[in-house]
């Protein structure tokens, strides 16, 4: 596994018309590593994965993908796999039709791993891709996107529109394949419950910008909900930084990323699902912290 | 062998649940040293999640003297945590049941039983640390 990151990003802004969709997106995802990119509709997700596989053109700052600028030439588009919403293929093939094509179009097409998939998904090659389910649609994409050899595949909400046991299948497709050929991965989706699972890195995009990316594991590990009678929370400790914070006339319920632990008795502290530390990053998009001005969840 | 499953609204990090799920297993004799664990292909095949998961999961697991890799063929349990705690688990029981007795007989419910011991366990953890 080379040392690149899968993908670094400089003040990466893409504007349309007045509008702009990201806006100096600085990050960088290690290589090797199943990332998660998160945030609300709207927020950038597809725009940063288009930029990254060269179906956009930045409007100011860089992206490089394995160091490579994207689809610069047949050797970066070889590296990279690219899996659009909503899985699309050609409804009016069929499947083998879709090898053979994918097989023209990619110098280190793996025909094999292809036809062995599809044998493996019980699917009839001679059967049109317009006829099958949204699962099985979304398999042979992805099927497609693994046969290519890629060294990242990039996939733009997956699994949306799968029902829980197709996207369980696609996922751990997905996975297999990652623990076998240590492939870097960057998966945009809204259902935090699965990224928790598949994916060992952690971007959230909100308001056109990054407002957090890091490894799952230490996010899970720093940030805890901590409940207790009122109080200033700008007396807390310095290794304990508010992500959001909210109070009644009698209570405060705050998250926090606490480096070390949290030891005040005062506090009740519970752990967080990455879909808590999401939304608390969420809530607090764009705001300034400021104490006296939240009164959040208090009926007056 | 053992198989894995992941509580998703836990708040646990999905390593430090396998990582649990094996020392439960050897608390209570389900798993014995010489024993193999699932490799990590079949881990992340059944449960859908990342390979790293499983290899951080089982490093944790050699870290701690409790398995070991051997290469090329998987990883297999090397020790034992059932015996002695579990004899020292039963006087402290029978002690727990008697004192919840006690409380059901002061006419707590069993939220409020809950409530007590959680904050006594916070408070001593709190002493242990301070």
């Amino acid at each position: 596994m080379s040392a690149t990151p899968t993908l670094t990003a400089t003040g990466l802004g893409k504007r349309y018309g007045r509008k702009w969709a990201l806006r100096g997106c600085t990050v960088e995802i290690p290589a090797g590593r199943v990332a998660g990119l998160v945030g609300p509709n709207g927020a950038g997700k597809t725009t940063l994965l288009h930029c990254a596989v060269g179906l956009l053109a930045a409007t100011e700052g860089s992206v490089t993908v394995l160091g490579g600028r994207p689809a610069a030439d047949v050797e970066q588009l070889g590296k990279v796999g690219f899996l659009a919403q909503d899985a699309p293929v050609y409804g009016s093939l069929s499947i083998a039709d879709h090898l053979k094509f994918g097989a023209r179009m990619n110098p280190k097409w793996d025909g094999e791993f292809a036809r062995d998939r599809i044998d493996q998904l019980g699917l009839d090659p001679k059967q049109r891709a317009g006829k099958l389910s949204g699962g099985q649609r979304a398999q042979v994409a992805l099927t497609l996107a693994l046969a290519k050899r890629p060294e990242v595949l990039v996939l733009d909400e997956p699994v949306a529109a799968l029902d829980p046991l197709a996207r369980r299948d696609f996922l751990a497709t997905l996975a297999s394949y990652v623990a076998e050929h240590g492939i870097g991965v960057i998966m945009s989706s809204h259902l935090l419950a699965d990224l928790e699972r598949v994916c060992d890195f952690l971007v959230l995009v909100s308001a056109a910008r990054v407002q957090l990316a890091d490894d799952v594991d230490d996010l899970l590990a720093t940030h805890r909900r901590i409940i207790g009678p009122r109080r200033d929370l700008t007396t807390l400790p310095g290794d304990q930084h508010v992500v959001w914070e909210s109070h009644t006339d009698k209570q405060t319920t705050a998250v926090v990323r606490a480096t070390g632990p949290i030891h005040d008795p005062a506090w009740q502290v519970e752990e967080l699902s990455l879909e808590d530390v999401v939304l608390a990053y969420m809530g607090g998009a764009g705001e300034v912290r400021s104490i006296g001005r939240t009164t959040m969840g208090v009926v007056q | 062998m053992i198989e894995f499953h992941l509580d998703s609204r836990s708040g646990v990090s999905p390593y430090l649940q396998l990582v649990q799920q094996v020392r439960h297993a050897l608390r209570l004799g389900m798993l014995s040293p010489g024993e193999q664990l699932p490799t990590v292909k079949d881990v992340v095949a059944c449960l859908a999640i990342n390979p790293n998961t499983v290899l951080k999961a089982y490093r944790e697991l050699e870290h701690a003297g409790l398995a070991a890799g051997r290469p090329g063929v998987g990883t297999f349990i090397t020790a034992t945590l059932s015996d002695a705690p579990v004899a020292a688990q039963l006087p402290l029981r029978r002690e727990l049941d008697r004192w919840i007795g006690k409380a059901r007989a002061a006419g707590l419910d069993d939220e409020s039983i809950e409530a007590i011991f959680q904050d006594s366990f916070r408070a001593a953890s709190a002493r242990d640390i301070a």
